[in-house]
């Protein structure tokens, strides 16, 4: 693979003395799932944040589709093509399921300054296929403050499709949700995945999520990245069974 | 040289009084999130309490005695406030507890009144204190002196109250995080009771300090409440070293400023509050608002739906009723119908702005009175005809809202509410002492409308078109993208930046909208009166609106219009009576007790829940 959706070169951020992540580069190909984990603490979300500009790195230099972002807003950034979902949820509590994919749209469109026409009407059957995909839309028109937390987790999947991203950024997508969703909600991802040619960078806690899905690992520990291959080589490397799955193979070794 | 040293120790004399009502309303906002409009009121009863018990006690307990029992006797008031008020609204939606306290300002303007009378009353000199000292050459009032060292020992008592005592580590943990404290065990109730009676405390002796050397009127709670706000916010919310780094940065910028500038020591001190806000924007030594604090508390609203049938008959017969109402109803009727509708239309600007928008206002008077001048200035310097002056008004206010705006939408919550009062501060100020172009005090006069409109009835219906017109649009832009956008960065900042929103672009251009609205019913405003003062730029007017959306329910569509025309007719029907304020308050207070969720927002649930029962 020639073309790289994402090349990461020299990522550094520190939090007055804390050195939340260090010199941290890799790259991301078309059609990738990419898993990025870490303890703790690691600088997982600081470097998600980094990568879609609501922080600004110290040094270091994110190449997007082969155009520097660095120093661009998270709007900006969302119209190159990247989608975005969040550790916590983040939908707008006081509107509809179908209204808060309707946003999206409207904002891909270039529809925000219009005075005319009621928002709701406007690219509903779109909105509706959206959701189709994540598979809620017969929830379509309840008040998103009242969905269950999975279900607000496939809205927010739904809002990041909405501009036919080619990079999707999902910072813990499964946490919170009962095991059976998660498996779920990961199969449904890679599937839409592969449909679209899309690249996922995502971070997760759930090491069977992780193993079962990702076409590649990074590991993150204290800001530093330790480790850059395939599940089964992550899986056997030495030094991230030492600092990853350290007290886990001591309580192993005690049992 | 004695001059200079005499100026710095002025401004430090001017700073402490101001500190001490300022620290007060600070750790009241950190403990119980509630913005505390009666606390000039506190203030002023602290000046008259010290009054009444310098002259009788002073031989019996001595003058600082007196002084610290009228200061204890404001806090036991800020005592029973808290406990017969405040604490059955704390769970209420939004800035209820707002509407609350400004039931306690009349009320309490009224009491004094009849205890005190309306005659301003000189105070009495600290005895030992009542002569001044000779500073290089230059006089200083000894109590000057008195009164700095004052402010100087309550700081010192203040840090050692929150650092060294178990009570004030417990308030310092809850202003950090209430609801941890909370989860602790602690018992919140009381702990917020003290808290009042503290703060009310310091108002009351800020209030009792100042005495000797300015008196007591019925005028002080209104004339320190832009002040100890503005205070609070450059210092940081909550923080009581920051209240007096702020006091005494403002106090003596204005002892030289007042040198250079004579006429313009108003406009300096909010200056300086926007310049600090836009450098630091939670003040000297304030922390960030957790997001949402302020305007999101209680239950996310409902989304938005079209009005359903039978609430779309009920609109139409309401505006049929009001376009047949010269039929039958007399001149006054009308008269108080056109100031009704001219208030809904304000009302409703406002509620944009604040309910949908997020974006809570305590100026908005600044774009209504704005509005009301740059028409008046129009027909006054230029002969305009009226209608294009009433187009006028809203372009101009359009244009603050835009300036103020820009510097607003940077910041949230508490904090841009208070910026917003800042800016309208420095507008009014600019009408009141510029007297060459606004007449200042005198306001303008002779404002009437062109022939055509200048029959009752006509105006009536030229308002009622302009007004209702008004507030079907402010409704109708919700419905569309520009305020679903709006919506969406009010809900969630983080999720509306990943989705390409500008967010601060689209707030400050819903702010300036929402301007541009108040600008409209502003232009009505000074045609139907005939004249403008600088009143409707002040904070009491931009006070009326706030309570207006409030008790009308900042959750509903509805509820300005209702809370407009509710408040308005009140205030009508009561000001006949002798001490209307003491009814007004009692009544709104009763009213945030029976519907904390607005009138509107009460009746709005009640006929949800018919509807859900399928009747």
């Amino acid at each position: 693979m020639s073309e790289t959706s994402l090349q990461i070169t020299g990522l550094s951020k520190s939090f007055g003395g804390v050195q939340a992540v260090m010199d941290v580069s890799f790259s991301l190909h078309p059609g990738e799932l990419l898993a990025l984990i870490g303890p703790n603490g690691a600088g997982k979300t600081t470097c998600f944040n980094m990568l879609n500009g609501q922080l600004k790195p110290d040094s270091g230099s994110v190449m997007l589709f082969s155009k520097e972002t660095v120093g661009l807003k998270p709007a900006d950034i969302w119209r190159l093509g990247v989608g975005r979902t969040f550790q916590i949820t983040a939908t707008y509590s006081s509107m509809t399921v179908c209204e808060n994919v309707q946003m999206a749209l409207l904002s891909d469109r270039q529809q925000l300054m219009s005075f005319t026409r009621r928002a709701s009407r406007m690219y509903r059957p779109e909105a509706l296929e959206l959701l189709k995909q994540v598979g809620i839309v017969e929830q379509e028109d309840r008040p998103c403050s009242t969905l269950a937390y999975g279900d607000l987790k496939r809205v927010e999947l739904a809002v990041a499709l909405a501009n036919n991203p080619r990079l999707l950024l999902m910072d813990e997508p499964t946490a919170g949700m009962a095991p059976k969703e998660r498996v779920e909600l990961m199969a449904l991802t890679a599937d839409i995945v592969k449909e679209r040619n899309l690249s996922v960078l995502f971070t997760e806690h759930d090491m069977d999520v992780v193993f079962a899905h990702a076409d590649r690992i990074l590991v993150l520990n204290r800001g530093k990245l330790i480790a850059d291959d395939t599940p089964e080589n992550v899986r056997n490397n030495p030094e991230v069974r030492m600092v990853y799955l350290g007290t886990e193979t001591e309580e192993i070794a005690h049992a | 040289m004695g001059f200079f040293i005499v100026q710095v120790l002025t401004g430090l004399s001017s700073a402490a009084a101001v500190f001490l009502v300022a620290s007060g309303l600070s750790i009241i906002f950190g403990v119980t999130r509630v913005v505390n409009f009666a606390h000039g009121s506190f203030y002023m009863l602290g000046a008259f309490f010290a009054y009444t018990f310098t002259s009788h006690l002073t031989s019996v307990v001595g003058f600082w005695v007196a002084m610290l029992l009228s200061a204890i006797a404001v806090g036991l008031i800020g005592v029973v406030v808290e406990i017969l008020i405040l604490r059955r609204v704390y769970q209420a939606p939004e800035l209820f507890q707002l509407v609350a306290t400004f039931g306690v300002i009349l009320v309490i303007q009224d009491l004094a009144l009849l205890v005190w009378g309306a005659e301003d009353l000189l105070g009495p000199l600290a005895p030992g204190l009542d002569s001044t000292v000779n500073i290089f050459g230059t006089l200083l009032p000894e109590y000057d002196l008195a009164l700095i060292a004052l402010s100087l020992i309550v700081l010192v008592a203040l840090w050692f109250l929150f650092n060294r005592t178990r009570w004030g580590c417990l308030v310092r943990a809850a202003t950090e995080d209430r609801e941890m404290v909370g989860a602790l065990g602690v018992n919140q109730t009381w702990l917020f009771t003290g808290t009042f009676f503290l703060g009310s405390l310091l108002a009351g002796l800020g209030g009792a300090a100042q005495l000797p050397k300015g008196g007591a009127s019925l005028l002080m709670d209104f004339e320190i409440l832009a002040a100890i706000f503005v205070v609070v916010v450059v210092g940081g919310m909550g923080s009581i070293l920051g209240a007096y780094l702020a006091a005494v940065l403002i106090f003596e910028f204005n002892a030289f400023g007042i040198l250079i500038l004579p006429e313009s020591t108003l406009v300096l001190m909010f200056l300086l509050m926007a310049i600090v806000l836009i450098l630091r924007p939670w003040g000297l030594l304030g922390k960030p608002e957790a997001p949402g604090q302020l305007g999101q508390v209680g239950p996310p609203e409902l989304p938005y739906q079209s009005a359903s049938r039978p609430l779309r008959i009920i609109g139409i017969l309401f505006v049929c009723f009001l376009f047949s109402l010269p039929a039958f109803a007399d001149d006054f009727t009308l008269v108080l119908a056109i100031e009704m509708l001219i208030m809904s239309l304000f009302a409703a600007s406002l509620h944009f702005a604040m309910g949908p928008g997020g974006m809570v206002s305590f100026g908005h008077a600044a774009f209504f009175g704005g509005g009301a001048y740059a028409a008046a200035l129009l027909v006054s310097h230029a002969n305009a005809p009226m209608e294009v002056a009433m187009l006028f008004a809203p372009l101009m206010s359009g244009v603050l809202a835009l300036i103020v705006g820009w510097f607003c939408v940077r910041l949230s919550g508490v904090y841009l509410a208070m910026l917003t009062m800042a800016f309208a501060q420095v507008a009014w100020s600019i009408v009141f002492q510029w007297d060459a172009a606004t007449g200042g005090d005198d306001g303008i006069l002779g404002i009437w409308p062109s022939a055509w409109a200048s029959d009752r009835m006509a105006y009536y219906y030229l308002t009622l078109i302009a007004s209702v017109g008004g507030i079907l649009i402010l409704r109708h832009v919700l419905f569309t993208p520009f305020g679903y956008a709006m919506r969406a960065v009010r809900d969630s900042a983080v999720r509306s930046e990943s989705i390409g929103i500008r967010v601060s672009r689209q707030k400050w251009l819903a702010f300036a909208f929402s301007g541009f609205m108040a600008g409209i019913a502003g232009g009505l405003f000074v045609f139907s009166k005939g004249s403008v003062f600088p009143d409707e730029m002040a904070i009491p007017r931009s006070f009326d609106a706030l309570i207006m959306v409030l008790l009308g329910g900042v959750k509903t569509l509805w509820g300005p219009v209702t809370g407009a025309s509710v408040f308005t007719w009140l205030h009508d029907e009561i000001s006949r009576f002798e001490y209307w304020r003491l009814l007004l308050g009692t009544l709104i207070i009763a009213i945030v007790l029976a519907f904390p969720q607005g009138i509107a927002g009460f009746f709005g649930n009640w006929w949800h829940r018919l509807r859900n029962k399928g009747i």
